[in-house]
């Protein structure tokens, strides 16, 4: 019942936060999960989408899982998993899943293996006490009692030494502090189980949203930038800057100055440009011809960093208008106000 | 390689305008503080008695005396909470951690200058 996607643990570290604190943080690298196959009410009883990440040696394949890459598209992958519900029913087989399905400030439950311990007594293994090391007590690290002799047998449930370690944990309600698209990682805040390099399966929180609508694969695809810059400002700064700027040159128009007139020109040839190669990627998307505003306001939802351009162009007519250009929220609200 | 993607990670988070100073050093520290919508700053200069860790995690500890009372903060070095670090003097000691500061008067706790 969620969105998903598998990636390998990479290590923690430290970044900085908004209020400039040091959040701990787990770096899980996620190279694109390609779907195998897709699993639905009619031919399997549920809904899944069953998706494999990371590739491997072709050697290393059985013949019946070469047959399930082939018809996806792709290489061969080292984890095949499932994730159950209708969340990524919109994904086609060989299609790719990247990080971009999750935003920033987004509650998780991520899933692991955790490290294994080995055979552990019961101090390690249940956090039991132990007893005098002094004073004669001959009894250290030991399990304790077994219970009453009654029942004849040991009660099931007695907490024993034994294997430790190198089970599935899921730890719930992690925050997402910073999607990278460019280099496929995805910061969790906090821990997660297993090892470096150990696969987790990161999931949307199911004691947070309990029902997604399934995802559009298209909100996702993501265009190569015209300059890399970096991610979080930009993924910040478009859904602010662009929908008044989109909304402004419309306004403007109908007055039929001249300076607005030539606002507007810049702006709808900004809006095709940056359309075309959105257009190659994702053929369902709208065709340029169509109004520029609806169009843009879908990707830059999911901050697409196409939207880089068209956002740059928008401040920079700003500055055109001779308008203090230190705050670009702040800027339009003000000019809107002058009309 | 992984160490190198950590590093790649946190390197946006670095600040170049650091300056280099040591323990033994006076800085004075302009701490961004935000009251609701506004943002002050508040200076705190003192003795940096240590530095602390490596790359982005890595702090250092400025102990001054307050009405009397000695006070130590510890800021993330790399931290945009800091509006800007400047040091005002250079000190000369012969320990990288200056715990035994806190154990001295004033007048014990004097250190020579840096040349």
């Amino acid at each position: 019942m969620a969105k998903g996607i598998l990636g390998t643990k990479l290590g923690m570290t430290q970044v900085f936060n908004d209020a400039g604190k040091l959040v701990p943080v787990t770096v899980v690298q996620c190279e694109p999960n390609v779907v195998l196959q897709k699993k639905t009410i009619e031919t399997d009883g549920y809904d899944a989408v069953k998706v494999g990440f990371k590739d491997k040696r072709e050697a290393l394949v059985s013949k019946p899982l070469k047959g399930q890459f082939k018809n996806a598209n792709t290489t061969p992958k080292r984890y095949i998993k499932e994730i159950a519900g209708k969340e990524l029913s919109n994904f086609e087989v060989g299609q790719e899943i990247k990080v971009n399905i999750f935003n920033e400030g987004e509650a998780v439950d991520v899933t692991g293996t955790s490290k294994g311990k080995g055979f552990q007594g019961v101090i390690k293994r249940h956090n039991q006490h132990r007893g005098p090391m002094s004073h004669g007590s001959h009894y250290h690290r030991l399990p304790g009692s077994m219970g009453s002799i009654d029942p004849n047998h040991v009660r099931p449930g007695k907490n024993l030494p034994g294997h430790m370690g190198f089970e599935t944990v899921t730890i719930q309600n992690l925050e997402i502090v910073k999607v990278d698209i460019q280099e496929n990682l995805l910061l969790v805040k906090g821990n997660v189980p297993g090892p470096r390099k150990g696969l987790v399966v990161i999931k949307n929180a199911v004691k947070h949203d309990k029902e997604l609508a399934p995802l559009n694969p298209e909100d996702f695809v993501v265009v190569e930038a015209p300059e890399p810059v970096e991610e979080a400002p930009v993924e910040e700064a478009a859904p602010a800057e662009e929908a008044p700027a989109e909304e402004a040159p419309a306004e403007e128009a109908a007055p039929a100055e001249e300076a607005p007139a030539e606002e507007a020109a810049p702006a709808e040839e900004a809006a095709p440009a940056e359309e075309a190669p959105a257009e190659e990627a994702a053929p369902a998307e709208e065709a340029p011809a169509e109004e520029a505003a609806p169009a843009e306001e879908a990707p830059a939802e999911e901050a697409v960093p196409a939207e880089e351009a068209p956002a740059e162009d928008a401040t920079a007519k700003e500055e055109n208008e001779e308008t203090p250009s230190s705050d670009e929220a702040k800027d339009d609200s003000s000019d809107e106000e002058k009309k | 390689m992984s160490q190198a993607i950590l590093n790649h990670v946190t390197d946006s988070y670095l600040r170049s305008d650091v300056p280099d100073f040591r323990p033994g050093d006076t800085v004075k520290c302009s701490v961004r503080i935000r009251e609701g919508q506004r943002e002050r700053i508040q200076v705190f200069e003192g003795l940096v008695i240590k530095r602390q860790g490596g790359g982005v995690s890595e702090t250092f500890t400025v102990r001054k005396i307050s009405y009397g009372i000695g006070i130590e903060r510890t800021f993330p070095v790399h931290t945009p909470a800091l509006e800007s670090i400047q040091v005002v003097r250079r000190g000369k000691v012969r320990r990288a951690k200056l715990n035994y500061i806190r154990n001295l008067s004033t007048k014990q706790a004097r250190i020579k200058e840096r040349r």
